[in-house]
């Protein structure tokens, strides 16, 4: 009878034999290395991340994050770990400091200058220009021009 | 033999390129109609010339001969026969020969299609494009030479890239070129209403069609280039704001910017001088795109090999053309006259307003592209700027310009009225925020980011409706919606079917960004995983042999709800003559979702480590795309492009009488 | 006119970084730690096994640190260079193992010369990453209180050795 027993604790086991299991050891901790991941830059490849190259640092460096994730650094103690060792180059989002004010604000200072150019612009032309208004018998030549329009073969 | 040909060739059509050049332009300043007439034959030589290149180094690949160094560079023996001739653009000579080809289509297509334009303009453009390719052949001629010999011959090639051993890489670079070098023509068009000293409303409307397929091209050479690194590179992405993508972002952005300003200058023969500098500045930026890929200043997975050589070369093209077109623009423009006035609250003011967010867009991914190079050079450090600076920094930008793309369409020329406005607009905002909001939570996970994107979509597919029906209603079309429908101009279907395209775009990469999901698992033999309501069965790998690479095939059966949906074939290929590993990964495209699978590596006892995706609405993303380019087709195919074409060939005896100089 | 050549302006601003940047080699990642103290390390030498070698050791002399493996091509580009520094005794020469196999690493040593007065192991890649090595070779030059003074990314040459590090070195050595 006892073999019945085991065969029944084991059948559990048996449907989640099929299941595939996660890749990584702790899926916990392969999500927040994700999400560093995809903003690290990878130091020896033409231009991508560190999540997605499969070159023997990226790796090795992968491996660095998980350990600080594992050890309970946070998230900005991680990157300022790689930074002081590779620099800013290591980051996709440049950090804000003097040197990249330009970059971070550029934009909206581009668009701020575009908008008050443009309407400047618009309102210059606005005196400049004066439209000229027709008188009755113009408009009548008007009309007899665009009748005759219609009739040309 | 054959690749001497192809070399005198080239050389023959630099000839050629010097003469359509300058002669040309010299006729059309001076009024001599016999050296203004030399532009037409002149460019129609040169594109036979070209041709016979192209065909020879095509042959020089078709026959396997690896004494030319291009040949033994980027094929082999083993390559299929679409993939050598593929080759031709493999690399940066035979891309730089493309180029030119590619040039000489839009050169010859520019002869046949410009008779109704007057003889000195013609001249001058054709003059323009004379003087560009001069460039790119002295470049070719010089330091980049597709023909040059290997001695003694090599036993074998060094093979193609495997990533670029792809279908993608027969249509990709040919669409993108033909966009880039597009816009040489309204580049062209440009300069010669410049150095003609007449700019008008007139220039405007024979620019249009022109840079209209050049964009269509663009547009769809960028959507491929996405597309193919999607399916090649093994992770799923599908932008990665690199360097060299960028490169070919910014030219469409300067496009889409100056096919809506040139609507303006159009209809109202203002902002000319804006026009103008936007035609430039879309050239300016394919140049700029050729010199980042081959110069090595940027990093990118997409950069040629590189030579300083060929970087200062082409840097000093590129600082003698748009710096001579500047300098003609800085000294020509302010004579230029001012056009029709127009309030700020006008369509013409929300085209411009459009124009200005898209080249604040423009500005910052230039920006963005080259500010770790401003400071390299500054010797302030190494940075990098990659997709959170630019996703950070372009949808704060975009967003006001896809809403002015559902009012635009509605309001007045010369004047209109916001209220009346709002008023008309009311529902199609009210629906499509209701719909955005409601929406994601149905589906579960509901974020304002979600939220932002599907709003923009709706909100231009509502404008659209809205837009629609006042137009069908007050149309003379005799009552039948039929009749009303077939009234509206095929100018305005293709802006309505470009806009749907931005719209479906929107919602590909709204829906993907928030709700794809991916698993990362270890697969035995047997074993299922579940992902997006999808489960996936490993039935293991088996050897596949290619003809230049081994793979190991695995097969997933895909099942939804117990029945089976499809099955999937991902490979891990091993490519024999550059060693290199690739992941060809296994994609079941679909309406609503993509199914996406990668092989990892091999682990022990025949299992793998396989990664999954599922990807809603992904197809969306370049769907759009293609309806975006159908709808710049559809515009271009207008009437009034269409009887200008047919009007040209009663006016064209009267024309060249004019034409003649009256001095004997 | 003024606001007309604006476009021109800048373009010419943009072509100058351009013409700049074809100098410049964007791959090149400098060192941010030249100025700060060296990582600390403590490692199983390669020669002996049993003994470690530890950055402690070395401080009150100025020393090279060198990293290096037998897989890497630029290496063997460099060893010469390497051991006719160590021939005239100008500064000490110590080696890490980076990523290698130790019978490997023995045989290559063997076969090319040893230029290090003790090869530590660095098996894992930790300790270069610590020192933000991302290549190799790379070469360190640490003073007597344990400051990293300059980092040589890639191949040491003759002319880099003339000019740049053994200058520093006579320089660091008499402070």
């Amino acid at each position: 009878m006892r073999w019945l027993w085991v065969l029944i604790l084991l059948l559990p086991s048996l449907a989640t034999a099929y299941e595939a299991q996660p890749l990584a050891a702790d899926p916990q901790v392969e999500a927040r290395l994700k999400v560093l991941a995809v903003e690290l830059r990878c130091l020896v490849c033409q231009n991508q991340t560190l999540a997605d190259s499969n070159a023997p640092l990226a790796e090795d460096l992968r491996r660095e994050v998980r350990e600080m994730i594992a050890k309970g650094m946070s998230d900005r103690e991680i990157i300022d770990f790689l930074v002081a060792r590779y620099g800013d180059f290591v980051l996709y989002r440049p950090p804000w400091k003097l040197t990249t004010t330009l970059l971070w604000v550029g934009p909206f200072l581009l668009l701020g200058a575009g908008a008050t150019g443009l309407v400047f612009a618009l309102r210059r032309r606005q005196k400049k220009i004066t439209d000229v208004t027709l008188s009755e018998a113009e408009h009548n030549r008007v009309a007899k021009l665009l009748s005759e329009g219609a009739h040309r073969p | 033999m054959i690749p001497e040909i192809g070399h005198y060739a080239l050389i023959l059509a630099l000839c050629v390129a010097v003469v359509q050049g300058t002669l040309p332009i010299y006729g059309a300043a001076v009024r001599d109609s016999s050296l203004m007439a030399i532009a037409k034959p002149a460019a129609r030589a040169q594109f036979l010339l070209v041709l016979l290149a192209f065909c020879c180094l095509g042959y020089a690949f078709a026959v396997k001969d690896f004494s030319v160094l291009y040949v033994a560079a980027t094929s082999n023996s083993q390559l299929p026969l679409h993939y050598r001739l593929a080759a031709i653009w493999g690399a940066h000579e035979g891309s730089l020969l493309l180029w030119m080809f590619i040039l000489s289509i839009w050169m010859v297509a520019v002869s046949f299609l410009s008779t109704h334009l007057p003889e000195a303009m013609r001249a001058r453009i054709l003059g323009v494009m004379g003087l560009v390719s001069v460039g790119f052949l002295l470049f070719m001629l010089t330091v980049s030479n597709p023909f040059e010999r290997l001695i003694p011959a090599a036993l074998d090639g060094r093979d193609l890239n495997p990533l670029l051993q792809d279908p993608g890489m027969v249509i990709h670079p040919p669409m993108l070129y033909m966009g880039y070098v597009g816009f040489s023509v309204a580049f062209s068009f440009a300069i010669a209403a410049l150095l003609g000293g007449t700019l008008d409303a007139a220039w405007a409307r024979w620019s249009r069609p022109w840079t209209t397929v050049a964009w269509c091209f663009m547009t769809v050479g960028v959507a491929m280039g996405s597309g193919w690194a999607y399916y090649e590179l093994g992770w799923g992405g599908w932008w990665f704001w690199d360097p060299v993508e960028n490169a070919s972002f910014m030219p469409w952005l300067a496009g889409t910017a100056l096919m809506h300003s040139l609507a303006v200058t159009d209809k109202r023969g203002s902002f000319k001088a804006w026009s103008v500098l936007l035609a430039i500045m879309a050239f300016s930026l394919s140049l700029l795109g050729t010199f980042l890929v081959r110069s090595g200043v940027l990093t990118s997975v997409h950069a040629f090999a590189t030579d300083p050589k060929r970087g200062l070369f082409i840097l000093v093209f590129l600082a003698i053309v748009i710096g001579g077109s500047l300098v003609l623009y800085a000294w020509r423009a302010p004579r230029v006259g001012l056009g029709g006035g127009f309030a700020i609250i006008s369509r013409e003011g929300m085209l411009l307003a459009n124009n200005v967010l898209l080249v604040a867009a423009l500005g910052s991914v230039l920006l963005g592209t080259l500010y770790p190079l401003f400071l390299d050079a500054l010797d302030l450090g190494k940075i990098s700027v990659g997709p959170p600076y630019f996703d950070t920094v372009f949808l704060p930008l975009m967003t006001p310009a896809i809403f002015l793309m559902g009012i635009g369409p509605l309001a007045q020329w010369k004047q209109a009225s916001l209220p009346a406005l709002a008023i008309r607009l009311r529902w199609a905002f009210g629906v499509s925020l209701v719909t955005a909001v409601v929406v994601p939570w149905l589906m579960g996970q509901w974020t304002p980011l979600v939220s932002l994107g599907l709003l923009l979509a709706f909100w231009i597919l509502a404008t659209i409706v809205v837009d629609l029906r006042e137009r069908l209603l007050q149309a003379e079309g005799g009552g039948s919606i039929g009749g009303r429908i077939a009234l509206l101009p095929r100018a305005y279907w293709g802006m309505v079917l470009a806009h749907a395209g931005v719209a479906l775009f929107i919602v590909g990469v709204t829906m993907v960004k928030g709700f794809e999901v991916e698993q990362d698992v270890r697969m035995n033999v047997g074993e299922t995983a579940t992902l997006g309501g999808y489960t996936f069965r490993f039935d293991g790998t088996q050897q596949v042999n290619g003809p230049n690479y081994v793979a190991a095939r695995g097969t997933i059966h895909v099942s939804q709800g117990g029945k089976e949906v499809t099955i999937m074939y991902p490979e891990k290929r091993r490519y024999f003559v550059q060693n290199q590993t690739m992941t060809e990964a296994a994609i079941s495209p679909g309406l609503l979702r993509d199914l996406y699978v990668s092989l990892g590596e091999p682990l022990e006892g025949g299992a793998w480590s396989v990664r999954l995706y599922h990807k809603p609405f992904i197809d969306w993303i370049w769907g759009g795309c293609l309806i975006m380019a159908s709808g710049g087709i559809l515009a271009v195919s207008d009437r009034r492009y269409r009887l200008a074409w047919r009007r040209k060939e009663a006016s064209v005896p009267a024309a060249a009488q004019m034409a003649r100089p009256t001095v004997s | 006119m003024n606001r007309f050549l604006i476009p021109f302006g800048l373009f010419i601003v943009v072509v100058g970084f351009l013409a700049v940047g074809l100098t410049l080699n964007p791959r090149e990642l400098p060192s941010p730690l030249v100025g700060k103290m060296a990582p600390e390390f403590s490692l199983p030498q390669l020669h002996d096994q049993e003994k470690v070698i530890s950055s402690n050791d070395l401080k009150g002399q100025v020393w090279l640190l060198n990293f290096w493996a037998s897989w890497c091509g630029g290496c063997k580009d460099e060893h010469p260079v390497l051991i006719r520094l160590a021939q005239s005794g100008a500064v000490p020469i110590y080696g890490m193992d980076y990523k290698d196999e130790r019978r490997e690493a023995l045989a290559w040593l063997k076969e090319w010369g040893n230029p290090y007065s003790i090869v530590a192991v660095d098996q894992l890649g930790r300790v270069g990453i610590n020192f933000g090595v991302y290549g190799v070779p790379e070469t360190y030059v640490i003073d007597k209180a344990g400051v990293i003074r300059y980092k040589q990314i890639g191949p040491l040459r003759e002319d880099i050795l003339e000019k740049k590090i053994l200058p520093l070195v006579k320089e660091l050595q008499n402070q």
